[in-house]
C-alpha cells in the first residue's frame, strides 16, 4: 500500500493543479463581486467541450484550441454578467451572495440539460498521438499530457497574477475587491471592472475545461464535481491571493491521493468534502475573509 | 386558516383519496404518487428554506436516510409504517448530529456546506453499498399500487397540515424572523439556534417519511440513488417555482413541475431541467413569489372574482 504512495502523489500534484487553476476563476469572481457562481463547474465541462469538439471536427490541438476557447469563454462570461449575475450586485452583500447562488443553481441546471440535449450524456476525452507519453522521473511515471497541462496551468495562473498587477483594469478590479464605495468615489468605473472580473474568471474555467478533456475525461454531469472541488479549495485557500489558491489546488490533490491509497479509491472525494466541511464550520467568518 | 379553508381541503383529500377506486389506470395512480411525494418533500424543505430561510442543498441526505432504513427494516420483515417511523428517527438523529454545526453557516455557506454534507453521505452509502436493491418476488406478487398511492396521499397531506400550522404558530413567526434579520430576531429575543433545530427536525422528519414512502413504492434502485443531489434540487425548483415560504407554493409548484416533467419526458428525457433552470432563474430575478404571487396579482386584477370570493 504504501509502495504507490509516491506514484499516488505525483499523479494527486498533477490533477491539484488543475484544481488550482478551477478555483482561481471561482475565487476572483467572489472576491471581487462576492457573486457566487455555483455554475462553475458547467462553465469548465463548457470549455472542455469547446476543445473536444476542435479536436474531433477540425483536429486542432488541445493545447493550441487554448487560444480559441479562452477568448469565446472571456465574452461568454461578459454575456453571463449582461444578461444575468448584473442583476444581482445592487443588493447588499449577504443578499448578493444568496441570489447568485440561487441564480448560479439555475444556470447550472440548464447548462446541464442543454449539453446532454446537444452532446449526449457520454463520457469523452481527447486522445491525441502523443496521448500515451510518459516521462520517468526518479522510478515515477509521470503522464506527459498531465504535465503538461500543469505547467500550462501555473502559466495561466501566473498571467492572470500580473494582469491583476501590472494592468490598469487588473487595479481596478483589485480596487473594487478591496472596497467598491471608496473605489467608485476614486472614479474607478468599478461596473466595468465586475464585467472584467466575471469574464476573467469565466476564461479561467473555460481553460481548466480545455485541460480537464484532455488529461482526463469531461461529461455534462462533471459540473457539480468540479464546482464542489473550486469551493474546497477556496476554503483552504482563502480569497486574495493567486498563487495562494493554486497552492490550496495542489494541497486538494495531495489529499486526495493520500486518503485514496490509505481508504480506498471510491473515498478521495470524501477527504476533500469531510476536511471542507470541519474547515467551514470551524471558521464561520473568517473563512473567505481576505488575506 | 380559514373554516372554508379547513372545509376545502377535507373535501379536496376526500375526493383524492376514493381516486383508486375510480380510476384504473396505473399510469395515472403512478402519477399522483409522484405528484404527493414531490409535495410532501418539497414542503419540507419549504419549512427551513422558505420559513427560516435557510438555503439547505443537503436535503437529499434525509430523503435518502429515509428510503435506506424503512427500506432495510420493511423487507427484513418489519409493517411498512413503523420502518418508515424509524427511518424519520434515525434521519432526525442525524439531522441534529450536523444541525448544531451547519447552522453555525450563514446563508450562501450554510447551502454549500450542506451540499458537501449530502454528497458525503451519498458517495459513502454508494461506495458501501453497490448493489441494486430489489423487492422479493413474494413482495412484488402482492404488490398493490392503490397502497402507495394512499400512503403518498397521507404523507402529502401531513406535510401540508404541518406547513399550514407552521405559518401561523409562534414557531413559524420566529422562524420568519430569523430568515428576515437573523440579529434583529436574536436581539428580541428569538431563540434563533432552537427555532432553527426545531424546523430542521420537522423538515427532516418528513422528507426522512418521504424517503420512506419512495422506498416502498419502488421496484428496484440502487440505494444512493434516493441520496442523489437530484431530491434536493427538484425540491428547490418546486419550492422556488410555486412560491418560497408559502403554504400553497410546494403544492401548486410540485403539480407543475410533476405533470410538465412527464409531459416533456414522453419526447425528451431531461429537457424539463432546461426549462425549469430558465424559469427558475427568472422568478429569482423577477418574481420572488413564484406562482403565487400570479396568482394573487391575477385575482387584484379581477376584482369581481375577489368579490365572488370573498
Amino acid at each position: 500500500m504504501i509502495s504507490v504512495l509516491p506514484q499516488q502523489l505525483v499523479l494527486g500534484l498533477l490533477i491539484g493543479g488543475l484544481y488550482g487553476l478551477a478555483a482561481a476563476g471561482l475565487s476572483l469572481v467572489f472576491g471581487v463581486l462576492k457573486v457566487l457562481n455555483v455554475a462553475h463547474g458547467e462553465l469548465i465541462m463548457l470549455g472542455g467541450y469547446g476543445a473536444f469538439w476542435l479536436f474531433a471536427l477540425a483536429g486542432v490541438d488541445p493545447f493550441a484550441s487554448l487560444a480559441l476557447v479562452i477568448p469565446a469563454t472571456l465574452a461568454l462570461g461578459a454575456v453571463l454578467y449582461w444578461t444575468l449575475f448584473g442583476w444581482v450586485v445592487r443588493y447588499h452583500e449577504e443578499t448578493r451572495i444568496k441570489n447568485s447562488l440561487l441564480i448560479g443553481f439555475g444556470l447550472a441546471l440548464v447548462l446541464h440539460a442543454l449539453a446532454v440535449r446537444l452532446w449526449t450524456a457520454d463520457e469523452r476525452s481527447i486522445t491525441t498521438r502523443y496521448a500515451g507519453s510518459v516521462v520517468e522521473i526518479a522510478g515515477l511515471t509521470v503522464p506527459l499530457v498531465r504535465l503538461a497541462s500543469l505547467a500550462v496551468a501555473l502559466g495561466l495562473i501566473a498571467a492572470l497574477h500580473l494582469l491583476l498587477i501590472r494592468w490598469r483594469w487588473g487595479r481596478a478590479i483589485r480596487a473594487a475587491a478591496d472596497d467598491w464605495e471608496a473605489a467608485l468615489l476614486t472614479g474607478i468605473d468599478v461596473r466595468r471592472a465586475y464585467v472584467l472580473a466575471f469574464a476573467l474568471g469565466t476564461g479561467l474555467a473555460g481553460a481548466a475545461g480545455v485541460l480537464v478533456s484532455v488529461g482526463y475525461s469531461i461529461s455534462p454531469s462533471i459540473g457539480l464535481e468540479w464546482t464542489l472541488k473550486a469551493l474546497i479549495v477556496i476554503v483552504l485557500a482563502g480569497l486574495g491571493s493567486t498563487f495562494g489558491t493554486f497552492a490550496g489546488g495542489l494541497v486538494l490533490g495531495v489529499a486526495e491521493a493520500v486518503s485514496a491509497t490509505v481508504f480506498g479509491g471510491p473515498y478521495r472525494e470524501v477527504a476533500g468534502l469531510v476536511i471542507f466541511f470541519v474547515v467551514l464550520v470551524a471558521r464561520p467568518q473568517g473563512l473567505f475573509a481576505r488575506r | 386558516m380559514t373554516a372554508r379553508g379547513v372545509l376545502g381541503s377535507i373535501a379536496v383529500v376526500g375526493l383524492l383519496a376514493n381516486v383508486p377506486f375510480a380510476v384504473h389506470r396505473d399510469d395515472v395512480l403512478n402519477f399522483l404518487v409522484l405528484t404527493l411525494l414531490t409535495i410532501a418533500l418539497a414542503q419540507s424543505w419549504n419549512i427551513v428554506g422558505g420559513y427560516a430561510g435557510q438555503v439547505n442543498l443537503g436535503h437529499a441526505a434525509f430523503f435518502g436516510l429515509g428510503a435506506l432504513v424503512t427500506r432495510t427494516l420493511w423487507i427484513a420483515g418489519t409493517p411498512v409504517v413503523v420502518a418508515m417511523l424509524a427511518g424519520a428517527a434515525v434521519a432526525v438523529a442525524f439531522a441534529l448530529a450536523v444541525g448544531g454545526a451547519a447552522f453555525r453557516l450563514r446563508g450562501a455557506y450554510f447551502a454549500i456546506g450542506t451540499l458537501a454534507l449530502g454528497e458525503i453521505l451519498r458517495i459513502t452509502v454508494g461506495n458501501t453499498l453497490p448493489e441494486i436493491s430489489t423487492l422479493p418476488a413474494t413482495t412484488i406478487a402482492t404488490y398493490r399500487l392503490a397502497t402507495r398511492y394512499w400512503l403518498a396521499l397521507t404523507l402529502a397531506s401531513l406535510s401540508v397540515l404541518a406547513v399550514a400550522w407552521l405559518s401561523g404558530s409562534r414557531l413559524g413567526l420566529g422562524l420568519q424572523a430569523i430568515r428576515e434579520d437573523e440579529e434583529a430576531a436574536e436581539a428580541t429575543g428569538v431563540g434563533v439556534l432552537k427555532l432553527k433545530l426545531l424546523a430542521l427536525v420537522l423538515s427532516t422528519a418528513l422528507a426522512a417519511l418521504a424517503g420512506g414512502a419512495f422506498a416502498h413504492y419502488h421496484i428496484s434502485y440502487y440505494p444512493s440513488h434516493a441520496f442523489g443531489p437530484q431530491w434536493t434540487f427538484d425540491a428547490v425548483l418546486v419550492t422556488f417555482i410555486g412560491g418560497v415560504g408559502t403554504r400553497h407554493g410546494p403544492v401548486l409548484g410540485a403539480i407543475f413541475y410533476v405533470l410538465l416533467k412527464e409531459y416533456l419526458a414522453i419526447r425528451w428525457v431531461d429537457f424539463h431541467l432546461l426549462i425549469f433552470g430558465a424559469l427558475f432563474v427568472a422568478i429569482v430575478l423577477l418574481l420572488p413569489g413564484g406562482l403565487v404571487e400570479i396568482a394573487t396579482r391575477l385575482r387584484q386584477l379581477l376584482p369581481g372574482v375577489a368579490r365572488l370570493r370573498s
